[in-house]
């Protein structure tokens, strides 16, 4: 039996094709096969979540998944969710908010936000730390990412459009 | 970190991954949401060379109601639990539980059936299980059966499974009338695991005395239990919180609790006691409302 896999995944809207070691987490796919290197790799044990990328419109761990179980699945990373040359709301409240000091997190801070944001439109402070618990800052304290998504929170209900990097 | 080399198989149907089990031995393993699997795998604790990738079976999926009662699928995430409608109305508890297991991107790929099947004993569902008194069926080479949730946790990450038995479905029957639960969980701040998990069903008489009581307890030991010296001491109890005290008492009676890095033994009987207590108390002023 080969230890090999083939696999299709829709990335950002756009079908990849690899051929990987079936052993290959969907991270290391993501960051040496397709050179998508927003997504970061921090514990390795699936606890600090900085590898939060999404699943079908779910955040998961991509270092909890392997690449073969992303085959034929729809996955956005932190490059795709705006248009190239511009920040989605989330990520430019994150920037007037203050929510990053060194930013290795939040990407999958960001990803985790967007899935709260499409159950939860308008998230108490508790309900923000709750679907964050997955996503570790060494930095910030938290303060800083609560308020950063409340803030977005209000953003994306507005219907804010993505924000031209300036 | 990188798992040792294997081989990846993904059957369509419940018989191809039983076929493929049977093929590979004790070098294949069941993977479905992979979120025990995996970090077990990386850490090279486990090294099956052959995995069976289960998730996209569609007869593991799904809820059904059947009769006032639920039946969950093997393969239902900890999210779709925690967000169902028909759980919600039927196994409210396994809702309040799927809301803190791990945390959110865990929950999203986690299934109830994998859980189950791991017996983790820092696990959250299966105080659940046992407090509901769930049926979880399997399904094997020889056949189908059903094992009741008090016989299924019987070691330290070991449960009744006979070899190549795949966990299909759970199911739960309805609560009665005057009956209210609560899970109560002092989590590890990291990984989110249960240091103590305290699962309690509490059924109330005509003249507010419990009727009926069952709880379950996960992570105090190395394996999930029945607290039965509680049960037996709840039962016809006027519930206040003095007498809920007394009754919480002996939950960790003929247990030895768990001393790892994250608590000694004697913190975790404290929790426990103290846990039971909160669990019982919510769970009757819900049975009131």
């Amino acid at each position: 039996m080969s230890d090999q896999v083939t696999v299709n995944i829709e990335v950002n809207g756009t079908n990849r094709v690899a051929t990987v070691e079936a052993r290959t987490l969907l991270v290391h796919l993501l960051r040496n096969e397709f050179d998508l290197t927003g997504t970061h790799t921090g514990c390795e044990t699936g606890q600090c979540g900085a590898c939060t990328v999404q699943v079908n419109g779910e955040a998961v761990k991509s270092c909890m998944v392997l690449a073969a179980q992303a085959d034929g699945q729809e996955v956005t990373t932190i490059e795709g969710v705006a248009p190239a040359g511009s920040l989605h709301p989330v990520q430019d409240s994150f920037w007037t908010d203050h929510g990053l000091q060194c930013g290795y997190c939040t990407p999958g801070v960001i990803m985790t936000t967007l899935n709260l944001l499409a159950t939860t439109p308008d998230p108490t402070d508790e309900e923000i730390r709750h679907a964050l618990e997955g996503n570790i800052c060494r930095c910030t304290g938290y303060q800083g990412i609560v308020t950063a998504v409340k803030s977005a929170a209000r953003r994306v209900a507005a219907g804010d459009p993505p924000v031209s990097l300036r | 970190m990188y798992s040792y080399p294997f081989s990846y198989h993904r059957p369509g149907s419940i018989d191809e991954a039983l076929s493929l089990l049977g093929d590979f031995g004790d070098d294949g393993k069941l993977i479905a949401g992979g979120q025990s699997l995996l970090p077990a795998m990386k850490l090279r604790l486990a090294a099956p060379g052959h995995l069976v990738d289960i998730s996209r079976i569609p007869e593991l999926s799904g809820v059904r109601a059947t009769g006032g009662g639920v039946e969950i699928g093997a393969l239902v995430t900890h999210s779709q639990i925690a967000s169902d409608p028909t759980i919600a109305a039927h196994a409210g508890l396994l809702a309040e539980i799927a809301n803190v297991v791990g945390d959110l991107q865990v929950r999203n790929r986690g299934t109830i059936g994998g859980t189950l099947a791991h017996s983790d004993p820092a696990a959250d569902y299966p105080a659940g299980v046992l407090a509901l008194d769930a049926e979880i069926e399997v399904r094997g080479p020889n056949g189908v059966r059903s094992i009741p949730a008090k016989d299924m946790f019987v070691g330290l990450f070991t449960t009744a499974l006979d070899t190549n038995e795949i966990v299909t479905a759970i199911r739960i029957a309805g609560l009665s009338a005057n009956t209210g639960y609560r899970y109560e969980k002092l989590a590890n701040p990291a990984s989110g695991y249960a240091l103590v998990g305290v699962a309690a069903v509490v059924r109330l008489d005509g003249s507010g005395a419990i009727a009926e009581a069952r709880v379950g307890i996960t992570g105090a030991s190395d394996v999930a239990y029945r607290a039965e010296a509680v049960e037996s001491a709840l039962i016809g109890l006027t519930p206040n919180d003095a007498s809920v005290k007394a009754a919480a008492a002996s939950a960790v009676d003929g247990r030895d609790m768990l001393t790892d890095v994250h608590a000694p033994a004697e913190y975790r009987a404290r929790v426990t006691r103290n846990l039971v207590r909160r669990a019982v108390l919510t769970a009757v002023s819900r049975a009131r409302s």
